[in-house]
């Protein structure tokens, strides 16, 4: 009677462990393919083709917070200048949503400052040679 | 004279049932762990934000992870 029971909890272990397991695999990949991120991806892709020029003169930077920030208007033409806030503006306003809804759709609202972070580093790592960031203590540095 | 105590066929009922009860505990146990098993996926996290990236910026073909070579979590850098 012992033994059986043991075998029936070993098997009870491995009926627990199956009830388990597709939970576990889900978290190998982040939710990324809904339709708001879709929305927010294509408006940010369009957006890029104005900003490029501008990372590349250093008009602006990649900031250490996962956003992008004026750092030198100067170098940008007076009359484009209001032009160039307004594009940072919408592009901060497009990744702070993005950040937030990739945590929303994977069920975690909470996790979109983490999500913000690792995007922060990414943009930084994957930036072209010549485009400006901000290290870690929040000084402009070119890359 | 010869008395049971108890016939097989009850002790099998009771067996079956602690069985049951216990098998209800293990995968109440196992769900709890599923359930409290929020820790935020650091790698996932990477991967998702890179392609993101690579989308946004234009990115091609380049494997994304060139400048890690240890990165493990980018299927892409295997050549």
């Amino acid at each position: 009677m012992n033994r059986r029971r043991i075998d029936l909890f070993v098997l009870s272990f491995f009926m627990g462990l199956l009830a388990w397991f597709p939970a576990y695999a889900q978290q190998a990949d982040l939710e990324i393919n809904t339709p708001a991120v879709a929305a927010i991806k294509s408006a940010m892709q369009a957006r890029h083709t104005t900003l490029e020029a501008h990372y590349a003169s250093g008009a602006i930077g990649l900031t250490r917070d996962g956003f992008v920030a004026v750092r030198d208007a100067n170098t940008v033409p007076l009359s484009q200048r209001q032009g160039v806030n307004a594009e940072v503006g919408a592009e901060n306003n497009d990744r702070r949503k993005l950040y937030q809804e990739i945590a929303r759709a994977n069920n975690h609202p909470e996790w979109a400052e983490q999500v913000q972070s690792t995007f922060a580093q990414r943009w930084i790592q994957k930036a072209q040679a010549g485009w400006w960031y901000q290290d870690a203590s929040g000084a402009w540095k070119k890359k | 004279m010869i008395e049971r105590t108890s016939s097989p066929l009850s002790l099998d009922g009771r067996q079956r049932l602690g069985a049951g009860a216990l098998l209800a505990l293990a995968s109440c146990t196992f769900s709890a762990c599923v359930t409290i098993n929020i820790y935020f996926p650091a790698a996932a996290a990477e991967k998702a934000a890179d392609k993101i990236i690579d989308e946004v910026w234009q990115i091609q073909g380049k494997p994304s992870g060139d400048k890690q070579p240890g990165d493990s979590a980018n299927p892409q850098t295997g050549k």
